[in-house]
């Protein structure tokens, strides 16, 4: 791993003027910063014109079979200019955010859809073009984090950090939003590494393998991946349950950029160089 | 996109010009994302490049599955309480409520296009011949799953009877309905046409299909979604080439909202 200690300005001068210098390091390395960009754009329009797929049938179910006439455990719908989502029999007033936003009737309004006004079609072009970019990124990602050892030495949990103490401190220090200073700025925390590893080993996965199960040409060839979700239904459902991680996910990540230092975050994830934040004094 | 995060914390008598700016700058500022979105969405480099992306999955998805697999078969235990009508379900022409009306005893089904021997078959022909039943499920684009038993002649056994040509390439399904005055229609290459559970089924259910589900003959395509489902089947006609057949997409929805022609996922 490449490291620098001595400020040598090779990541630009910081504008904000951190003067007593702490060292910058090159921390993120190219096929990372690559992979973020690219799994962040095709993520963004899956989320995106996944909404508009979901508004065509915003109801969920469980099992083989599920239409109008079915149980859903989740509904997405309005009545009158009255949005709600109904939950496990549960229902929460929506209006304005789902349901019935924007002077329309849709599930998701047209901020968050691709495209903004109702297409199954165009939104399910977008959804299978980008699902392409996915797959093929997610795959040259994975391969990459085995053979570089990406994955080992700074995805995997270190020893120490398994520990259930060491986790505890480590979610203490989230909440109170002190985040690691110094020499233990130089790797990703547990909780960020459990984050990571979550997106790559379970909502990516995931969300690719019940998308395949929506194809009925992919269910007659593979007729037990559908079957280990317990039917079509229930693997939609598990799709935008993933989904609903995805977006989560981004909320905590973006939250974390944003309390961590936004520039400093960016330059990292664009140019790899980052400033450690200078040690806190007990 | 991006909320500007202090406008929730004026007071309405406060500042209400400033408020006004904010909030039209806001709702400006949607407005023009999306517009500009949307004009991204119908550039036409946009939709070819989308459209690699159509041809890739089409490609895919036949190079990596078996050609012949078979749709799950259900048993009847599994079959959807209520299974709904969807589309059109009367295609309410005269012509159509005249065969209704006679339990669609003058119908029959014309076989044309790159064929040896023309044929027309009656409904009581298509209950003579050779049939297969099988539970399966139907899915539609929307995104609901119904399961139903469909019951009728392999579409194979009607094309081998009529001679088909080695040079057709497509099945087209020419319907009784039609919206907005453009007819249905629905068309299939030669690896469906001949697949084992790719049927000309008249009953659903154990029961004479009705008019709601496609009487007296509909499509079953189970490896494909809802769309592909022909129901009012009139004609089935042999083709080399989908161009100059209606909106030449291959199907009402390719035509005229730009489904997707393969619709295997």
């Amino acid at each position: 791993m490449a490291t620098h200690f001595a400020d040598s300005g090779a990541g630009g001068p910081d504008a904000q003027a951190d003067v007593d210098a702490s060292p910058l390091i090159y921390r993120t390395k190219l096929p990372v910063r690559i992979w973020h960009w690219i799994n962040a754009l095709s993520i963004f329009v899956m989320l995106m014109s996944g909404m508009m797929i979901f508004n065509a049938h915003p109801r969920l179910y469980w099992g083989q079979y599920g239409a109008n006439l079915d149980t859903p455990w989740l509904v997405i719908d309005h009545r009158g200019t009255s949005g709600y989502l109904q939950v496990l029999g549960i229902e929460i007033p929506t209006t304005g955010v789902l349901g019935y936003a924007q002077g329309t009737a849709n599930a998701f309004p047209p901020l968050v859809t691709i495209p903004s006004t109702y297409s199954l079609a165009d939104a399910r072009q977008w959804h299978f073009a980008f699902a392409w970019v996915l797959l093929i990124s997610a795959t040259l990602f994975m391969t990459y984090n085995i053979v570089s050892g990406h994955l080992r030495h700074d995805l995997v949990l270190k020893r120490e950090e398994r520990s259930l103490s060491h986790l505890w401190h480590d979610i203490k220090e989230h909440a109170r939003l002190r985040f690691p200073t110094g020499e233990a700025a130089r790797a990703y925390n547990p909780l960020q590494k459990i984050a990571y590893l979550g997106v790559l080993f379970v909502l990516i996965p995931v969300v690719i393998l019940t998308g395949c199960t929506m194809s009925p040409t992919l269910n007659a060839a593979f007729p037990w991946l559908v079957e280990l979700f317990g039917g079509r239904p229930s693997a939609r459902s598990i799709h935008f349950l993933c989904a609903t991680g995805f977006a989560g996910f981004i909320t905590v990540h973006l939250l974390a950029v944003v309390l961590a230092g936004p520039f400093n975050e960016l330059r990292s994830i664009i140019t790899g160089w980052y400033r450690l934040p200078k040690e806190r004094s007990k | 996109m991006s909320k500007d995060p202090n406008s929730g914390l004026i007071l309405p008598a406060e500042r209400p010009t400033s408020l006004v700016t904010r909030r039209n700058a806001l709702i400006g500022g949607a407005g023009l994302l999306l517009a500009g979105c949307d004009q991204i969405n119908a550039s036409p480099t946009v939709k070819s490049v989308l459209s690699l992306g159509e041809q890739a999955t089409h490609g895919a998805q036949r190079l990596v599955t078996d050609r012949n697999a078979l749709a799950r078969e259900f048993s009847r235990a599994d079959m959807s309480p209520v299974f709904r009508e969807n589309g059109n379900r009367n295609p309410g022409t005269p012509e159509y409520a005249a065969l209704a009306a006679n339990k669609f005893a003058d119908w029959t089904l014309v076989v044309d296009g790159m064929v040896a021997q023309p044929l027309r078959i009656s409904l009581a022909q298509m209950m003579a011949a050779p049939r297969r039943t099988q539970i399966t499920r139907h899915d539609c684009v929307e995104g609901w799953s119904a399961i139903g038993e469909w019951s009728g002649v392999p579409l194979g056994l009607i094309l081998r009877r009529a001679g088909m040509s080695g040079n057709a390439k497509y099945v087209v399904f020419h319907c009784a309905d039609s919206t907005n005055g453009a007819p249905y229609y629905e068309s299939i290459d030669m690896i469906d046409a001949f697949h084992p559970q790719t049927i000309l089924a008249t009953h659903m259910n154990g029961e004479l299909l009705t008019v709601g589900h496609g009487a007296p003959l509909r499509l079953r395509v189970e490896r494909q979604l809802g769309y592909k489902q022909a129901k009012y089947v009139m004609r089935v006609e042999a083709v080399a080439s989908l161009e100059g057949i209606h909106g030449g997409g291959g199907g009402y929805w390719e035509d005229h909202r730009g489904y997707q022609w393969f619709a295997g996922i």
